[in-house]
Order: C-alpha cells, then structure tokens, then sequence
C-alpha cells in the first residue's frame, strides 16, 4: 500500500527531526532551532498518521475526519490555553501534569489495542503485530506502565500545587507493600495469559486471527493490574517528599517516555518506540543527574521518605547564635562590594521574588559590580527551574553559573545572597560526617567574606537538617518575605 | 581577663568605646588609660559608658593580660608582665630585634599587620585598614599641596580642565586614592604590575595603564612578585611617562616593608613645577628617590614631594574606630568561649601568621598561605584524589556504591534475559528491539550534552514529543468497535493537548533566555 509506504518514510524522517530537535537543546544558541525541528518532526508525523488513518478507517471516513478534527481542536485550545497562562512558578506542575496525560492516553490506548485485537467485533485488518503472546504482554505492559505514571504524575502534581501535601506518606512496611503490588502483577499477568491461551486468542498468529474468544477471561485479570498499578503510582510518589520532586519529576518524564514505547510495541510502531526510548532515557539520565547532586542513590530516592528518620541527628552542636541585619545595611554593603553572588533556591519561586532579584543585579551592574548567578543542580522542584525564572525576569543567562562553574569563586567574593535556599548551601554536607546530607555537593557560599541569607525563619530546611551556615561569623540573616527584603534594598540603594 | 588600653605616643587609639563594649560582651575586663581618646574625640566618660575602668596611671593598662596598642613603645618589654600578650602593629619583618625581646621575656606576641591575606581573616586585617585610609588621606594632602583644582570648573570667565592623577600601584591604598580622586572630580590613571587588578581599577572609575612588558603572571599570594630586569626597565619607562602627563602622582609600591624605586630623580624633573608627588611607600623608605620620609620636600623642577609616614594619625577619629573593630573581631576569633579567655589555636593559619613570639620563642615567620586560588586549585584536587567537591569528607561517608562486581554481575544477568526475551520473539518484534536498543543509546548521547540551564526546557520539549503516543490514538479512532473509538478519542484529546502545550510552553520558556549583550527585542524576534 503506498500510504503504508509514505507513512513509513514520514515516520523516519520525523524520528530523525525529534532526535535532532532534543540535540538542538543542548545549548542556548540552538534552542529555539531544535523547539522549531520537533514542531516540523510532529506535524510530519501526525500528517502521515491521520492520512493513514483515514485510508484505515472502519468507519465512515468522514466521521473518522470530524473526530480527529475535533480532538485536534480541544487539543489545541487547551494546551494553547494552558501553555500561554501557566506562570513560570508553576512551571513543575504543569509538565507532571502533562506527564499525567501521556500516561493516561498510554492506558486508553492500550485498551483499545486489546479490544482491537482480542474482542469478538474487531475483524480482519487490525493494526496489531503478530505473535499472539508477546503482543499480549506488550498490551499488558503499555497499560501498567501508562497507569503508574498517570497516577503518579497527578500525586506529583497535586503535591507541587500544594493541593496535596508535601510531607512523604509513610505506610507502615510501604516497600514491602510495593513489592506486594508487583508479585501480584506478576501473578495477574499469568492469570491474563492463560485467560487469553484457553480462548485460542494467543495461538492464533496474527491479531486478527487470535481474535474472537477469551474476551470475557482475560479482560479481568487487565482490569485488576490496571488498578493496582494506579494504587502503586499513587503511593510511590505520595511516599517522595516535596524536596525531592526534581527528582519524581524526571522519573516520571522517563516512565512517560516508556509508556509511548510500550505503546510503540504494540502497535508495531518504530516512530513511537524512538520517541519514547529518547524520552525514556532523557528523563532516567536527568533523575541520575539530581540523583548525584544531592549525593543519594536513586533507588533510596524513589523508596522515599526522605527526611523523616535522620532528621534530628546532627542539630547538636550548632545552635549557636545568629546575626541579624537589616536591608538599608545590606545595600550598603552591596554598593561597596567588588563582586556578587547570588544563589537562589525554590524559596525564590515561593515569595516571586525573581523580577525584584533581576532589578536588584541590574542596579548593581550598573554600578560596576560584578553579579552572577549561582544555581545548585537540586534548586527548585524541577531540574533548571532556577534558569527558566531568572530567565522570564530577564536575567542574562551567561551570569547565571551552575554549581561546579562557580563553586571555586566564593573565596575572592565580597557579598553572597542566598535568597529562599537552605540545604544547597549547607556546610554540614562537607564539615559533619554525620549530617544526613553529608558529602552533597553543595555552593561554598561560606567561603565569601560576607553572606546574607534571607529566609522567612530560621526553621530547618527540607532535609530537616539545622545549618550551621546561619552560625557563622560572616553571615547575617534578613529575616522576612523575600520579596519584600529585596524591595526594600531596592528602594534603600 | 584584663584587657589594657594606654594612652599611645600617637593621636591614634588603640580601641574605641563601641569596640570596647564589644570585648565586654566577650567577657573582658578592659582598663582605659586617662585621655588615650582625647586626641581621636574620644572623651573618658564614653569609655566608662562602654564599661571600661579608666585609670590615671598608665602602668595599670600596661600590666593587664592584654594590652593592644597602635605604637609600640621601645620599653615595651619593661611595661609588660611576663606571660602577657601583645596584641600591636609590631613590624616584624623590619624589627627582628624587638619580637625577639618580646620572646625573651615570655610575652606572646601577634601582629596585626601580619594577618594573612585570605578572605576568612579581611575583617582583622589593620593593615588593609590604614592603608585605606592613607589612601584617602594621601589625596586630600595632594589637593592641598596642588596649584590648581581637582574637578575641572565651568566659571563665568571661562572653564578649567580637570587634573591628572596617576596612581601607581594598585593595592589597597592605591585603590582608595583612585576612589577618592575620581570622587574629587578628577581623571585617573593607575598601573600595576600584577595584570589581575585591571578590573579592580576599572571598576572604581580609573583607567588602567596597559602595559605588557612590564606585568608579571597572576601572583599567588596577593602580593606583587619582585619583577625581572627587562619588566623593571619597562615599568620606569612607563612611570616616567606617565609622571610627566600628570598633576598628581601617588605612588604605593610597597611590598612586605621594602618600598622599590618607581620615580627616578629625572622622572620628578620631567614633571611640571607645581606638581605634586605623594608617597605612600615613605614608611619603607621611599618610591620615589627624592622622597625623605615624614618630609615635605620641593624638587629643584619645583615639585612637591611628600613624604608623610603618618597619614593615618591624620584622621584619628575613623582610624581609631576602624582599627578598634579589627581587634574586637580578632578578640572573638581568640575568644572561641565568649568566656573572657584568649586560646589561642596555631593549627588555624589566621592565628598562626599572626602569633610572631609565644613561650619564649620566636614564630616568625610563618608556614606561606596560599590565597589567590586559582593556579593552586588544582594542584591540591590532584593531591586529594577527589574530585574537589567533597574535599572535607572523609572516604567512608556516603555515595553508596555497589561494589563493583555486583554491578558487573547484574549488567551480565540483565544481558542474558533480554537475550532470551528476544531470542524467544517473533522476527518483527525483533526488529523493534533493535530499534529501541539504538534509540535508547542515542538519547543517551544526546541527553548528556544538554546544559543544566535548559533542563527545564528540554522536560516540557520532551513531554510535548511523548505526546506521539497521539499517533498511536488517532489509528485506533476509526475503529469499528464503539468502544474503542470512545477510548481512542479521550486519549487522543489528552494527548494533543501535551503537543500544542508542551511545545508551545517550550517555545515561550526559550523566549526568555538571552545574553547580555543581546537587546529583549532581539531575543523575541526569533
């Protein structure tokens, strides 16, 4: 068929766009070039795909057309709408829950492809690949898959948002509880075979032969795994505090990624397997990237709850006394000041106090004072999320450093501001052996002659770890909204 | 423990009240010589305020535990009780003689003009302290010696331009004269042979000289290495030039006490009549070869030649306060307890460089610092064997690796049964393998190239490709079955949605990025 064949070509070359377009990202400079390439790998996608699927259509062909007008259409709306209004705060829930979304079409989808090809209506062309048993697994597998990122990704969503709360859940024995839940998939997927195998549904070659029996077994033991895995989705991101959601977040991104492979394998189609193994890995190496900043493994991220257990530990010791200063002093001191730092944290986002911040570094830029940016990989609750609001309140980016770019230049700074940050500059990480958060990398913020840490109490961070960074002698707490600090150094310069 | 103040041969005073109320509150007891503020306005009855004792006979302030001062008396060793310390600007490079005294008679000594330079101990260091300001001072003596004005004036019977002033070195008093000329309104040159201060000139209004020849590599310690012959000769061309174009010239280079020869006695007679010359470096004997220390000498060119040695003494008031504040925040570096006891701690390099004499021996001169980082760095990461993050760790603390083998075993069994499960799959389902197995390998390379800053950018970019799964829907929406049309469409509904959102939502975040040099409309354009 020649639409098969053009379909096959469109899919190629959009894969090969979709994988420019990702290397596009890598820089700055070519950013906006790869956002462009993977528009043009989509349209070209979905082009041979609604070609094809109207050649396809078991329906009359114009109410295929009119259905897919009318998704196109509510797709378009809404994510324009959403897309154009999404503040850059909210930045993290908006892609978990877009993350959501690819997992719940990678369930639906995977319904339909059972329905397709194991159900008494579907007859003759169906798109299924052939080998009864694999391709029922591979169904059995989109659909688990698809179901732990929807749920997952609503928790996460609903955690940023703050319509859940943050705080880990912790059910008693909730690892073996997850264990449970997979041995139990485990033994449902053999159920869901052999529902399938005494139909005759799994012998039978291609899809469309094996079609026709087992309808009612084997659609049981789907249904059972497909709760259970929204169960499992839901209590492994609900177990994950609220500080290591860069972390869920880029997990999530990976299982979206899975899902649309998964959803590749059963359908038999190469552009979907690319674009979710692309997406897959991306997210897998940008969770090992968050991994390695805070210095944990991934597997004790995921196992989740986090900062409940070695809270308190280490507090001793460093209760010692803080020094408080006020903002015409803090101008002062940064109009007398050769150089800058400035590390942000997710405090930051919480208070919006990146336009005032941006002010701030213009005003000081002006006046000959050299600013930069420093931004801890884990700042945040989504990987670069610093950069894209520094970004928005028109920060140049070639002043905003990544940690290992500036680490080395705290000594010969005059001034640090630590605004909203809290454990990404918390010497404990190098000093005290026995800190929960021991052997992190974290910003030397310490090693400036001055620091100004804004923060609204002196209350522990997410890690529930004290700082000794509010001890020391060179640094002074502004304590307060950080908006409000940074508008009144503003008006005091 | 008794602190001392006397009353010292100079204007200066060693601790102002607010300093003093600041050794109170660390637990000392501080004894005030009778007037030893009157000179810098510092009237007793604000001592007593503070919380001092003040005493009529000096000797009560000399027997104390400590005893800070600004001059070191010559019969500092009599005044003093064994066991005692002296906390003074003791110059002990230039007086061996004295530290080794002080030694003898079992008193423990610390400079506080050989506070090393690192940032940790700026807060301490006199010495950058009355540089400043002599920095400040040595351009209000130019302005007075001067024949003409320093800003240039627009009058009713026609304008003046304003003076030259050339700076050499750029340290910490050579950058305050630059602040303080620039602020007088007046244009200022400055040069110095360490190439790294060109933006600490630059940054302060000045122009930096450029000269090549006669600048040296990044100095390591902060201080101004000694220069070949062939950078020598170029940098008193320089200075001659330079010398000859301007009204003032201040000269700083003073390095660790000994002052080098910057004008010649040509140079000065190159100058204008009427020009002045201030020399900081008098203290060290002189930059300038007719300069006579703590004289006033006129060139036979008619250039005034200052040769003050005690600028700072000029401004008792501020420099007494702001020596005052370097030695309370010594005192709570020495006072760990806030319990009104010195400990006094040699593993830590700020208190080891400063301690010259202790139990009767002589600790001068210290280990070296290092300060100015950068070519150090790497040396000390290699020595470590780390990667310098986690330098302070010790090698049992966490980054929980597997051992090795274990990994390797798995990777090995992980092998074996995607092996088997594609051994045991149909020739089509194979061919997806492939596919996935490649794919995956080049996200893998392409992923890791992405800087940090675009990580966010490239999660919404991602979500918005993973909404292929959109294809995928759309197939299965003409389907005859009702029910998967139904299925279908809701999931092609939510997956175009995570397209148009997703790459919209990526194309407004790159919007935002841009350089600093790149106009806002420029960056929106594209």
């Amino acid at each position: 068929m020649t639409t098969t064949g053009l379909v096959q070509g469109a899919s190629v070359v959009a894969a090969v766009l979709f994988i420019l377009s990702l290397a596009g990202l890598s820089r700055q400079e070519t950013a906006k070039r790869g956002v462009n390439l993977g528009m043009a790998g989509m349209v070209l996608a979905l082009g041979a795909t609604i070609a094809l699927a109207l050649v396809r259509s078991e329906r009359p062909v114009g109410v295929t057309a009119a259905l897919i007008l009318l998704v196109l259409v509510i797709g378009a709306t809404v994510g324009t709408w959403r897309a154009r209004s999404v503040e850059m705060t909210q930045m993290p829930e908006l892609i978990a829950l877009l993350h959501s979304f690819v997992g719940l079409a990678a369930v639906l989808v995977g319904f339909g492809s059972y329905l397709t090809a194991y159900s008494p209506g579907a007859a003759g062309e169906g798109h299924a690949t052939g080998g009864g048993t694999v391709h029922a697994v591979e169904i059995y597998l989109g659909v688990l898959i698809g179901a732990v990122t929807f749920t997952g990704s609503l928790v996460a969503f609903g955690k940023l948002s703050g319509r859940l709360r943050s705080a880990p859940v912790t059910l008693p024995a909730r690892n073996w509880l997850n264990l449970g839940v997979v041995v139990a998939c485990a033994v449902l997927l053999a159920w869901y075979l052999g529902a399938l195998g005494t139909g005759g549904g799994v012998t039978g070659g291609s899809a469309g032969g094996g079609a026709g029996a087992g309808e009612g077994g084997a659609v049981v033991p789907l249904l059972l795994m497909t709760v259970l895995a929204l169960a499992l989705g839901w209590h492994l991101v609900a177990a994950i505090g609220g500080g290591d959601m860069p972390v869920v977040v880029s997990m999530l991104n990976s299982y979206s990624g899975w899902a649309a492979a998964a959803a590749g394998f059963m359908l038999g189609n190469d552009l979907l397997i690319i674009t979710g193994a692309l997406v897959g890995s991306s997210g897998a190496i940008l969770s090992y990237i968050m991994c390695r900043a805070m210095n944990r493994s991934f597997v004790s991220v995921i196992l989740g709850g986090f900062g409940q257990a070695a809270g308190p530990a280490s507090s001793d010791g460093h209760d010692g006394e803080h020094r408080e200063t006020t903002p015409p002093a803090v101008a002062d001191q940064l109009v007398a000041a050769r150089s800058v730092i400035i590390a942000p944290g997710y405090g930051m986002a919480v208070a919006k106090a990146q336009y005032p911040v941006a002010d701030l570094a213009a005003k000081l830029a002006e006046r000959g004072v050299r600013v930069r940016f420093a931004i801890h990989p884990v700042a945040g609750r989504l990987p670069g999320h610093m950069n894209v609001l520094l970004a928005e309140a028109k920060v140049p980016y070639d002043i905003v450093e990544g940690m290992d770019e500036i680490n080395g230049d705290f000594g010969e700074t005059d001034v640090v501001l630590v605004i909203g940050a809290n454990d990404t500059v918390n010497p404990a990480a190098q000093e005290d052996p026995g800190s929960p958060i021991a052997g992190m990398p974290v910003l030397e913020v310490w090693k400036a002659r001055d620091v100004v840490v804004f923060k609204r109490s002196m209350a522990t961070g997410y890690a529930g770890v004290q700082n000794p960074l509010f001890f020391k002698e060179n640094t002074a707490m502004l304590f307060g909204d950080a908006k409000d600090r940074v508008e009144e150094i503003l008006k005091a310069l | 423990m008794q602190i001392g103040i006397p009353d010292d041969a100079g204007p200066l005073v060693a601790a102002t009240p607010s300093a003093v109320e600041r050794l109170g509150a660390l637990g000392y007891d501080v004894v005030v010589t009778e007037g030893a503020g009157a000179a810098a306005g510092l009237p007793d009855d604000d001592y007593r305020a503070a919380g001092a004792l003040v005493v009529s006979d000096p000797a009560v302030a000399w027997e104390s535990d400590v005893v800070v001062c600004t001059v070191v008396p010559d019969d500092v060793t009599e005044l003093m009780r064994p066991g005692s310390t002296l906390v003074a600007r003791l110059a002990p490079a230039a007086h061996p003689d004295r530290v080794r005294a002080l030694a003898e008679r079992g008193i423990t000594a610390l400079a506080l003009d050989a506070v090393p330079r690192i940032s940790r101990a700026q807060s301490l260091d006199v010495l950058s302290v009355l540089s400043n300001v002599a920095g400040y001072r040595a351009v209000v003596e130019a302005a007075v010696e001067y024949s003409g004005m320093f800003g240039g004036q627009v009058t009713a019977a026609g304008s003046t331009r304003p003076a030259t002033v050339f700076v050499i070195g750029a340290g910490v008093a050579g950058l305050a004269a630059l602040g303080a000329a620039t602020a007088l309104g007046a244009r200022v040159r400055a040069f110095d042979v360490r190439p790294e201060v060109a933006e600490q000139i630059e940054s302060m209004g000045a122009e930096f000289v450029s000269e090549p020849e006669a600048q040296q590599q990044v100095s390591a310690d902060g201080y101004a290495a000694p220069l070949t012959e062939d950078q020598l000769a170029a940098a008193l061309r320089l200075y001659t030039r330079e010398a000859a174009a301007a009204d003032i010239v201040i000269t700083t280079a003073l390095v660790r006490g000994t002052a080098p020869t910057t004008l010649t006695a040509e140079a000065v007679a190159a100058m204008r009549p009427g020009s002045v010359i201030v020399d900081l470096a008098a203290p060290g004997g002189g930059n300038c070869e007719l300069t006579v220390p703590g004289e006033r000498v006129v060139s036979p060119g008619g250039v005034v030649v200052l040769g003050w040695t005690d600028l700072p003494a000029r401004m008792p008031r501020h420099t007494s306060e702001l020596h005052g504040t370097a030695v309370a925040n010594l005192l709570t570096l020495l006072t760990p307890g806030k319990d009104g006891e010195v400990r006094l701690d040699l593993d830590d390099v700020v208190q080891r460089g400063i301690t010259v004499a202790r139990g009767g021996e002589v600790l001068w001169p210290p280990p070296a610092v290092q300060v100015s980082a950068a070519p150090a760095a790497p040396a000390a990461r290699a020595a470590d064997g780390t990667d310098g993050t986690t330098t302070a760790v010790g090698p049992e603390t966490p980054a929980r690796r597997r051992p090795t083998w274990l990994t390797g075993a798995l990777a090995v069994a992980a092998a074996v049964l995607a092996g088997l499960v594609v051994a045991a799959s149909p020739a089509e389902t194979v061919g997806h393998f492939t596919v996935l197995a490649l794919a995956i390998v080049v996200g893998f390379y392409v992923i890791r190239s992405v800087t940090h800053a675009l990580h966010t950018p490239l999660m919404s970019q991602t979500n918005a490709v993973s909404g292929i799964i959109l294809v995928g829907a759309l197939l299965q929406i003409g389907s005859s079955s009702l029910l998967v049309t139904v299925l279908a469409t809701i999931a092609a509904a939510v997956a175009s949605i995570n397209v148009f959102g997703g790459f919209l939502v990526t194309r407004r975040m790159l919007r935002m990025f841009r350089k600093a040099d790149e106009t806002p409309a420029e960056g929106s354009a594209r």
